[in-house]
């Protein structure tokens, strides 16, 4: 059986280099900006890169937990927080690339569009169920909540959904690589149901 | 999907490709051009690739800053050589519009089938600059080589049942070989109605930038219409049709709520995931606010008679 690694690498050695490696993608994106390299619609080009970093990270975090089970490696579950405040980066910085290059900070319009347009408003969504999961990742707010936690959190899978939704909203005829998230997504919902049958709680 | 794919053709976007420029580009994508056919010598181009240096200029030529030879090259909705706006690009070595012919059919006295170059010798090239705008919300403004659609279409002689002209685009996948996959119903068909068709802007175009026209941008002769959507443009045409019924455009029968017939720019009609209220102009830089689309794009003054009593909200 795979052995921890003692607190301190994990502490001083394993969480920094995640941290660092989880800021890599917009390390890229930003060094591309500034050496034009996004080619003919560098404003497209950020919001997409961003909002597929989203999903990857939020894809990340759900698989967290089957892979400590699968490495038996339970101090996996050291690193979960981490990558899920990273869904909430990738996904702020994503909305201000809509909202700064997309929509210049017109507010009105903005509005208008979460709205009318359907795959912002689940985008939205997404992103605002966000905010209470990040405001309850302390450690005091863990103790504090108790059960309610993890009913809380469980939010995640709405989000996730949501994000899904928001892609296929969005795609206009190539679902190949939405299928391909999709595909992931629901494989990290079924593992979920099998482990709750396998509790029996249903 | 990778983060970045960077190629040393990305360029400052905000420059107007000098003519010095692209004389050079018009010399390697020559070479390129011949090697593709296994020629080794300019002589042996076939003649309707010849280069149009001083073309006279269209008389409804746009006069916005053209959007650089590399953007227009580089990002492409073409489905039929990939989904991405890059594919295209990336995958036009595969493409290759040698031989080339065009079949006229349908309501017409002058049907026929002809090769590319007898099919364009009646007609004097022209430049025209043009606004594109493409649904997805961003424009560029093109320098094409072609002639006038409707010059061309009066040839065949269209009878009075002659309603709507339809235009068809090549269905091979060994050439296309985004066909090979079913994204769309191929192969990609578009239409006009005759009036609209016999307006004097529409062009037929062989060429882009004073050059035959690469195959991500549908090469060797595509429609340019350009009060409407890019995507009624339709690109690499093999058969043009006088029909008396709509045709079944595409992207139209693929989803009609989102893709009119008509799609003319209106930016009073928003498409369901993009507003058409502005776009942005390809090659400005990002950070720069977008500009207001016009109604028809700007050619109200050619084409706002065509629909005068219909409603364009739901004729959209
Ligand atoms: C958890 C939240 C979110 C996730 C996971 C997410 C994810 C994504 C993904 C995967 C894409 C497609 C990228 C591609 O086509 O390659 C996308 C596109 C997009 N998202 Fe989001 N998104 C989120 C929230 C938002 C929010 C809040 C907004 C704006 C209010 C937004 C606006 C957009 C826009 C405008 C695009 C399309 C970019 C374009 O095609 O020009 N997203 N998003």
């Amino acid at each position: 059986m795979p052995v921890s690694p003692p607190d301190k690498t994990i502490s001083f050695v394993i969480k920094p280099v995640l941290f660092l490696l989880c800021l890599l993608p917009l390390g890229v994106l930003v060094w591309a900006v500034f050496n034009d390299m996004l080619g003919a619609n560098p404003a497209e080009r950020l919001t997409r890169e961003t909002g597929e970093w989203t999903l990857r990270f939020l894809l990340i975090t759900l698989a967290v937990t089957p892979v400590r089970k699968l490495l038996r490696s339970p101090w996996l579950i050291k690193l979960r927080r981490m990558l899920g405040l990273y869904v909430f980066f990738y996904a702020s910085i994503h909305m201000l690339t809509y909202i700064w290059f997309d929509q210049f900070f017109d507010v009105d319009e903005i509005i208008r569009d979460v709205i009318k347009r359907p795959f912002i408003t689940v985008g939205f969504l997404a992103f605002i169920l966000l905010i209470p999961l990040v405001l309850t990742s302390t450690n005091k707010m863990i103790r504090r909540l108790k059960k309610n936690w993890v009913k809380l959190h469980k939010l995640i899978y709405v989000i996730a959904v949501l994000a899904i939704l928001h892609f296929f909203w969005l795609v206009k005829a190539d679902y190949q690589e939405l299928i391909v998230y999709g595909l992931i997504l629901l494989l990290l919902l079924f593992y979920r149901l099998y482990q709750q049958r396998k509790k029996g709680v249903y | 999907m990778s983060i970045i794919i960077k190629t040393s053709s990305d360029i400052k976007a905000s420059e107007i490709t000098p003519k010095s420029v692209y004389m050079d580009r018009r010399r390697f994508m020559k070479q390129a051009f011949a090697s593709s056919l296994l020629l080794a010598t300019d002589a042996m181009l076939p003649a309707w690739a010849k280069r149009w240096p001083d073309l006279e200029a269209s008389q409804f030529n746009a006069s916005d800053k053209l959007t650089p030879f590399e953007n227009v090259t580089s990002y492409n909705n073409f489905y039929e050589l990939g989904t991405g706006k890059k594919d295209p690009a990336s995958n036009a070595s595969m493409f290759n519009p040698e031989p080339w012919s065009i079949a006229v059919e349908g309501e017409c006295n002058k049907p026929g089938v002809f090769n590319l170059e007898d099919f364009i010798k009646p007609y004097a090239l022209q430049e025209y600059i043009y606004r594109l705008r493409c649904v997805e919300g961003w424009s560029m403004v093109i320098p094409w080589v072609g002639f006038s659609l409707a010059d061309m279409l009066k040839q065949f002689e269209p009878n009075s049942n002659a309603k709507y002209v339809e235009f068809t685009t090549l269905l091979d996948k060994s050439r296309l070989p985004g066909q090979a996959r079913r994204v769309l119903n191929w192969p990609y068909v578009e239409g006009l109605r005759i009036d609209e068709a016999m307006n004097p802007l529409p062009i037929m175009a062989v060429g882009l930038y004073g050059d035959i026209l690469p195959s991500q941008n549908g090469a060797p002769i595509r429609l340019v219409v350009p009060w409407k959507y890019g995507f009624k443009s339709i690109k690499s045409i093999v058969k043009i049709r006088f029909t008396e019924t709509q045709p079944k455009a595409t992207w139209n029968e693929r989803a009609p709520e989102e893709y009119g017939f008509y799609s003319n720019v209106n930016p009073e009609v928003d498409h369901p995931r993009w507003s058409q209220k502005t776009e942005r102009r390809i090659g400005e830089p990002f950070w720069k606010p977008k500009h207001k689309t016009q109604m028809f794009n700007g050619y109200g003054e050619q084409v706002a008679h065509l629909y005068a009593g219909m409603d364009l909200v739901k004729y959209f």
